[in-house]
């Protein structure tokens, strides 16, 4: 029998039994459904990770703090931490952590620029604004973070703050726009806000700048959902901040970016992380920050993805029952067969396929559903629920873990089908005709 | 003589051990030539039946040889012993065995199918087995909405289409009516006759067994009596 008559047999032969073929493609369809949707949710989820990633494009900048010592620091030991003079209170710029971080000082950037690997250093100016106000409008606390080169923002309106202009600019994030006062977003832009902020000699002052663009908000957007300035205004700021605290005390930094070049592999990113260990500072990436997010959610997809396939083992004892009865019911049929020269292969092939079929046709189906009802519920969820992530699909597909789904039910498929089978193809074609 | 297109040479079947063992064929000893027609009579239980199944190389004896064409079967293995049986023998049984669901060209396509002959060809010598047997109207129908006559045709087509050499037909009119019976009797002894087919008849019908050229009486697993006639 030619492999495409085999194929074909056994496809018209499934559906001979329709009622009880149709109850195993639903058992099948239940599993391949579940496993298509949760796989969805994971790929959903890390695609807009990765999104959020590129969308920072600071793929070649990785932030560096003073490892700190393995008693002082974050959990690292029982008891109360030792006070460290040297430490400065970090956070509330960029993605850093919070609390206590002993600081950089410039020998340590200098330091920094002459480890192998690194391009270009820049210490992380952290600033911590009072409160930020259009006009005689209502003032309202705020964040503020810097651009590092290299990284864009997702613009509602206007343009990004210019990095080398003298002008003190920044970005409002969307959120802002109403609060302050303004009708939206167009109507922000050239308006000039004012942002207080006080010294160390607890002076307010008041510094003016332009609002250049509109910000649209993302879980990793720069300036972690505040204002974003360019660098003129980062430094008037940051001069503001420091009146009175004396001049060497001046430049203590909790953080830096390093850049490296963007061509780097993934094995020299670790090696340069080695070489700044070594040197006493930990350097972190912002896939790394990410890739920790990445991990639970590939972890939770991995849990849920397990249900699915316990769901498609029970599926599978449904195969395996259908064709014990087709084999018994059909015995004359294939004792038939065997006698008329059709080999225990071609028997055991017929029977197998049968069942890599009603597995194609469960998963083919569960898969295609799956994939409607996905996508509708994610853009249902990404209107109501999830508006505030804008870019977010929860529930996204590709086509090679699709695939993948399918290819994997046929061979749960296929194995279940063997047993059947095997009692097919030993079957003994005297005993199969032997008259009742 | 040529060669005989079946030599069976002390031929014994036994099913079972021990104290369970049962000897179905005693010994058997006797030659078929090519376009004979045989009947093999006996009670139920006599070894008709196993015989049928070593002659057709379903089952293979316990001992003793069965060549065909001169070559002896037990050297045939695995795909040279399934193309024997495809492009050899002719099946035609008293229950049918036709898939009830499929339709009749289907149901006489199978044998081809197996042999793994063009799907147009197929088509084309079963139509033209159907033909043979003025069934082609019904070609379209599914074999279990047919009488038991044209049942009966459509397995004798489906034992044609091969060409075969031999046809075993295990009762071939066990299950109809005395006229339906004739006709295919009348079907079956014709190609026998026309084609030079060899038609190797298992039945306990006397009156079926009287037409053929030689009967051979099995008891107890032994041949009792073997009778070569010159056909009328």
């Amino acid at each position: 029998m030619k492999t495409l008559d085999l194929i074909s047999s056994a496809a018209s032969n499934t559906f001979r039994s329709k009622t009880r073929t149709i109850l195993t493609v639903l058992a099948i369809f239940v599993g391949a459904f579940t496993l298509t949707i949760t796989n969805g949710l994971g790929t959903g989820i890390n695609r807009y990770i990765d999104d959020t990633v590129t969308s920072i494009g600071a793929e070649d900048v990785m932030t560096v703090t003073v490892t700190p010592d393995a008693d002082s620091g974050f959990g690292g030991g029982s008891g109360p931490t030792e006070y460290d003079p040297a430490a400065v209170a970090g956070g509330g710029f960029g993605p850093g952590e919070g609390g206590t971080v002993v600081a950089l000082t410039p020998d340590d950037l200098d330091t920094l620029a002459t480890i192998d690997g690194v391009l270009d250093v820049e210490a992380t100016k952290s600033i911590s604004p009072d409160w930020v106000q259009y006009g005689d409008g209502t003032q309202y606390v705020t964040s503020i973070g810097g651009l590092v080169s290299g990284q864009t923002v997702q613009l509602a309106a206007g343009a990004a703050p210019a990095t080398d202009a003298s002008r003190l600019e920044l970005n409002l994030p969307v959120s802002y726009v109403e609060p302050l006062g303004f009708a939206d977003a167009d109507a922000a832009i050239g308006e000039t806000i004012t942002i207080a902020i006080t010294d160390a000699e607890r002076t307010q002052h008041l510094v003016e700048a332009t609002v250049v663009g509109v910000a649209e908000e993302s879980i990793a957007a720069p300036g972690a959902g505040g204002l974003v300035v360019n660098a003129a205004l980062t430094d008037s700021l940051y001069e503001t901040q420091n009146i009175g605290i004396p001049t060497d005390q001046q430049e203590r930094y909790a953080q830096a970016s390093i850049r490296f070049d963007p061509s780097t592999s993934s094995e020299e990113i670790t090696a340069l992380k080695e070489r700044l260990s070594n040197a006493g500072f930990t350097g972190t990436t912002v896939a790394d920050q990410l890739g920790t997010v990445k991990t639970v959610i590939d972890a939770i997809v991995l849990v849920l993805n397990a249900f699915a396939v316990i769901a498609l083992l029970a599926a599978s004892f449904g195969i395996v029952n259908t064709l014990f009865m087709s084999v018994q019911e059909r015995t004359r049929e294939i004792g038939l067969m065997k006698a008329m020269g059709m080999g225990s292969g071609k028997v055991f092939g017929l029977f197998s396929l049968e069942a890599v079929f009603i597995g194609f046709l469960g998963s083919a189906i569960g898969v295609g559903i799956g994939m409607i009802v996905g996508t509708s519920i994610s853009s249902l969820l990404s209107g109501a629920i999830l508006a505030d992530l804008p870019g977010l699909t929860l529930i996204a597909f590709d086509p090679l873990s699709i695939s993948v789904i399918i290819l994997v039910v046929m061979a749960i498929a296929f194995l279940a089908g063997t047993l059947p089978a095997a009692r097919a193809a030993r079957a003994d074609p005297v005993e199969s005709l032997r008259y009742e | 003589m040529n060669t005989p297109i079946i030599r069976v040479t002390d031929v014994h079947k036994s099913y079972g051990r021990g104290p369970n063992r049962f000897d179905a064929l005693k010994g058997v000893t006797f030659d078929i030539n090519e376009g004979e027609s045989i009947a093999i009579i006996g009670k139920s239980g006599s070894g008709k039946s196993t015989l049928m199944h070593v002659l057709a190389l379903l089952d293979a004896p316990t001992s003793g040889t069965v060549e065909l064409e001169g070559v002896d079967t037990s050297t045939l293995k695995g795909k040279n012993l399934n193309r024997a049986r495809n492009k050899t023998f002719g099946f035609v049984f008293q229950q049918f065995f036709l898939t009830a669901n499929a339709s009749v060209l289907e149901n006489v396509m199978l044998p081809m199918k197996i042999a793994g002959i063009r799907r147009s060809e197929r088509k084309l010598r079963a139509l033209a087995a159907l033909e043979q047997l003025e069934m082609v109207d019904k070609a379209k129908n599914k074999a279990i909405n047919l009488s038991g006559g044209q049942k009966q045709r459509s397995v004798i087509a489906r034992a044609l289409v091969n060409n075969p050499r031999i046809i075993f037909a295990d009762e071939p009119t066990g299950n109809l009516d005395t006229v339906t019976g004739a006709v295919v009797e009348d079907i079956l002894f014709n190609l026998n006759r026309e084609h030079g087919i060899t038609l190797i008849v298992v039945t306990h019908d006397e009156e079926l067994a009287a037409r053929c050229d030689r009967r051979m009486y099995i008891r107890d697993g032994l041949l009792v009596t073997d009778t070569t006639e010159v056909a009328a």
